[in-house]
């Protein structure tokens, strides 16, 4: 397919932020929020401060100081009280202050979603470098749930700010922690915050996290683009570039939502076509989608991606935005592989979000982690 | 009874109605100034039908003037954006992502200022007036004379809105026209912005054309109230319409989906109506199109105000037929179809030609496609009922049967019935079906909020909500004997504590001709 798309990582981020918010918001498996406030913040601060360097993971020296910066809150909140320019470096600034440090470079946390954009805003305000990875390689909706978990390293001291100027430096027993602290803060910030977190060196991060994530996202992007200008398939274009499998193919005959302590639960049935004529596939969704059946077989869970596109164009389809008559395809991609040790399974397998089956790979294979 | 006339980019439509019954309709050319077309519209009627100045109790009208003048960047007033919500928001300030010509033709200028509330009702920061004042000096220095005010939030709480058209208008006096973002869109600020600002531009010529409306009845002798018909095939007063000309703004395929419903007897179904080039797909229900859920691009802007959810597809009569008839479209010959077309003695081959062949239409020579291979015939008319199947099908919300009218000059290209839908129905008197959609149009209030919703208090707050609904309703001049919620929807917001809510109601009634005074 799609010659016309260079391969291999990039070296700084300008005009490709929205190949690259089109790219999150396929990795944000529906949820992550809205990419394209994100794509619209992103490219205001790169007009305004110039394209950001991107570096890769392996080209980061080992004593580099790197701090993450993300959004948190409701993307329902973002689209309405739309950020200030400078909140994520403030983010930042107030984290590394109070710390004592000074940052060398920018890390994403989270490449689905709206948050793959809001670490280039920080990193252009701040003249900073961004690390090409992220520490979790999709979207997850909580805190503690990344690689660097993992690996032992803290969250906190992590800060949550505001636009008005308010910010929390908080501490934490761990990570869980860090979540429900945050998560506090922020709702009473209005439901959407800054936050610098993740404080590591160049030689954690090159260990704890997922590289290339955001080269992934605007190949991606560029990927689907460049398969429908060329009347190719871009469900197809984007499952190979994630290496995972289109399960099936099929409309949305019904969508059913149901609220559950802040997260909005549901499913949807996609009733196959085509091929598919005759099977019936239904997700699972809390933001984002976390499992996916097929006549009664468990095909896919979290941690590995789960990821529902417009059959024609593929643009991604959130699970908000779901709704019946949808001809949608559902890929299924691998997660990075450390996703899948009983740890990770723990920390975000389908157990914890409360789905009683044990985890089950892209391929439908069971994980062998487990 | 009454006058519905369509004023569209090529005819003008009039029908006289009595009831749900149509006592006279006539099609006529648009003509350039608004006024000579209403009053020649109207005379036509009269001349199919006589009737008395004092048996007309309204008159609706429903009009692409707006939408064709945003476009065409054409009589745009110079108009400033102010946005309340500094702290927030300053990184994306008003106009962001709109074409740069469109800002020109509008001399558009961008204010922020401080205001705003959280999702919960707090202030974000308080309103500062000398702030204010200082914007109005700058907008008075360059010339702006119409002015959009957007405040986070504000489909929450108008408040701030609202004290700061006070504080504007004070310093700017009583010529500037201003339009507030919660009266016009939802949730989602760029978005209900973007539809505020382009209102904004759009006020002068609304007063000029309220006045052509209103002067071209009242130049007829008629002394009964005027109405124009909104995006969601419900009414508004000149005196609104001067206010909000944006509302306008998909009226025309509205009140073509209602006057098609009206012709049909049904009140849930799928309007599918097939013009030249395009079929566009909508679906009513209770009556009313179902609204577009999410941003709608008008112009290159990205909007969110109430739009009827349309779907077209790239099939009409003058669809180019290929590959034996498996390839229909999205290719026509449009206009040109009346010397193109195989019956009209042309050389290319489209959809009316496949119609005509198969004894479904009479139009032009039929001897000029009497060759062309049955099969072929067949298999084209497969294709486009199976294509139309399937957007009418994608346009549905739920497994449940829905009936399907058709509409447009195109609808021959249907048969009886299409694949997994059933019976298609073919109204009489179709071409005139947007006319009679703005004759039989009522009075809505509507409601776009959200709610925190603690335990215990879910029923008691969506009473509130409906209630909220019909008061507006009746506020807009609807009969309260005849109010009813005709749309709610609840949906919970990922995220959000304490059960966080958008409660969406929609009241409908008769328009109370008895409250009307004129």
């Amino acid at each position: 397919m799609s010659g016309a798309v260079p391969a291999g990582p990039i070296t700084k981020i300008g005009p490709e932020i929205s190949a690259l918010a089109r790219g999150a918001a396929i990795l944000g498996t529906g949820g992550g929020g809205d990419p394209h406030i994100g794509r619209l913040l992103a490219e205001a601060t790169v007009r305004e401060h110039g394209p950001v360097p991107l570096v890769q993971l392996a080209d980061v020296p080992d004593d580099a100081v790197v701090v993450g910066a993300a959004m948190m809150g409701a993307p329902t909140v973002m689209v309405e009280k739309v950020p200030s320019a400078t909140q994520f470096a403030h983010a930042v600034r107030v984290l590394t202050g109070r710390l004592g440090i000074t940052p060398t470079h920018i890390a994403c946390i989270e490449a689905g979603g709206v948050n793959s954009t809001t670490p280039i805003v920080a990193a252009a305000e701040l003249g900073l470098p961004l690390i090409d990875g992220d520490a979790m390689g999709r979207a997850f909706p909580e805190v503690q749930m990344v690689l660097p978990t993992l690996y032992g390293h803290a969250a906190a001291p992590m800060s949550v700010t505001d636009e008005k100027g308010n910010s929390i430096v908080l501490d934490a027993l761990d990570n869980h922690w860090a979540e429900r602290l945050a998560r506090t803060a922020t709702i009473e910030m209005g439901c959407s915050s800054s936050t610098a977190q993740y404080v590591m060196s160049g030689a954690q991060i090159k260990e704890a996290y997922v590289p290339g994530t955001l080269s992934l996202c605007v190949r991606l992007g560029e990927a689907v683009q460049a398969a429908r200008e060329a009347n190719e398939d871009p469900v197809a274009a984007a499952a190979a570039m994630l290496g995972g499998r289109i399960l099936l193919a099929g409309k949305v005959t019904d969508v059913e939502r149901r609220t559950k302590t802040g997260f909005a639960r549901g499913t949807a049935r996609v009733g196959g076509t085509g091929r598919d004529t005759g099977r019936e596939a239904v997700l699972h969704f809390q933001n984002e989608h976390l499992l996916v059946e097929v006549d009664g077989r468990v095909e896919t869970t979290a941690p590995d991606l789960i990821i529902v596109l417009d059959a024609v164009t593929g643009e991604p389809v959130t699970t908000e935005a779901t709704r019946y008559g949808a001809r949608v395809r559902i890929v299924t991609a691998p997660a990075d592989p450390r996703w899948h040790s009983p740890e990770a399974h723990r920390l975000a397998g389908p157990a914890y979000f409360g789905y009683d089956t044990a985890p089950v790979l892209f391929d439908g294979s069971v994980a062998s982690g487990s | 009874m009454k006058i519905g006339i369509d004023v569209g980019g090529t005819n003008t439509d009039a029908v006289l109605m009595d009831g749900d019954r149509v006592v006279a309709a006539i099609k006529r050319a648009t003509t350039a100034d608004v006024t000579s077309g209403i009053v020649e519209a109207l005379t036509s009627l009269r001349e199919q039908r006589d009737f008395g100045d004092d048996d007309i109790e309204a008159v609706m009208i429903g009009t692409t003037h707006f939408i064709n003048a945003l476009v065409e960047a054409d009589r745009l007033a110079p108009t400033a954006a102010v946005r309340l919500g500094l702290p927030a928001t300053a990184s994306l300030p008003p106009f962001v992502d709109w074409p740069a010509s469109l800002v020109r033709a509008m001399h558009g200028r961008a204010y922020l200022a401080h205001g705003g509330h959280e999702f919960d009702g707090r202030e974000i920061s308080p309103l500062d007036l000398e702030e204010l004042k200082r914007h109005a000096a700058d907008m008075a220095a360059h010339g702006i004379r119409s002015v959009a005010v957007s405040s986070v939030f504000s489909p929450i709480n108008s408040e701030l809105e609202l004290a700061a058209q006070q504080v504007l208008t004070a310093e700017l006096g009583p010529d500037v026209a201003f339009s507030l973002s919660h009266e016009i869109g939802r949730i989602g600020l760029l978005e209900r912005e973007n539809a505020t600002i382009i209102n904004a531009a759009l006020r002068e010529l609304a007063a000029t054309i309220a006045d052509g409306l209103a002067s071209s009845v009242v130049g007829s002798g008629l002394g009964a109230p005027l109405f124009l018909s909104q995006n969601d095939g419900t009414l508004m007063d000149v005196e609104y319409a001067r206010r909000y000309p944006v509302a306008t703004f998909a009226s025309g395929p509205t009140n073509s989906m209602r006057g098609a419903a009206v012709l049909s007897g049904l009140e849930n179904c799928a309007v599918v109506d097939v013009g030249g080039t395009t079929t566009d797909v909508g679906v009513l229900s209770q009556g009313f199109p179902r609204e577009a859920s999410g941003e709608v691009s008008v112009s290159g802007v990205r909007t969110n105000f109430r739009m009827p959810d349309v779907l077209s597809i790239g099939i009409g009569g003058g669809s180019l037929i290929r590959a034996d008839g498996a390839q229909v479209g999205p290719d026509s010959v449009g206009y040109r179809l009346s010397s193109r077309a195989l019956v009209f003695g042309g050389t290319t081959l489209t959809a009316t030609d496949i119609a005509v062949a198969a004894g479904w239409a009479e139009i032009g020579d039929p001897p000029l496609v009497a060759h062309l291979p049955k099969e072929a015939v067949r298999r084209a008319l497969d294709t486009i009922a199976g294509r139309v199947a399937e957007a009418v099908d994608r346009m549905r919300t739920s497994s449940s049967p829905l009936p399907v009218v058709a509409v447009g000059g195109g609808s021959v290209l249907l048969g009886d019935r299409l694949p997994g839908l059933g019976e298609v129905r073919k109204p009489e008197n179709f071409a005139v079906a947007n006319a009679i959609g703005a004759a039989i149009a009522q009075v809505s209030g509507e409601i776009d909020k959200v709610y925190a919703i603690s335990a215990g208090r879910r029923a008691a707050i969506i009473d509130e909500a409906r209630q909220e609904a019909v008061d507006r309703a009746i506020a807009a001049g609807a009969d309260p004997a005849t109010v009813e919620i005709v749309d709610f929807d609840e949906v919970p917001i990922p995220y959000l504590p304490g059960n966080a809510t958008r409660i969406r109601a929609k009241a409908v009634g008769d328009l109370d001709l008895r409250a009307v005074t004129r």
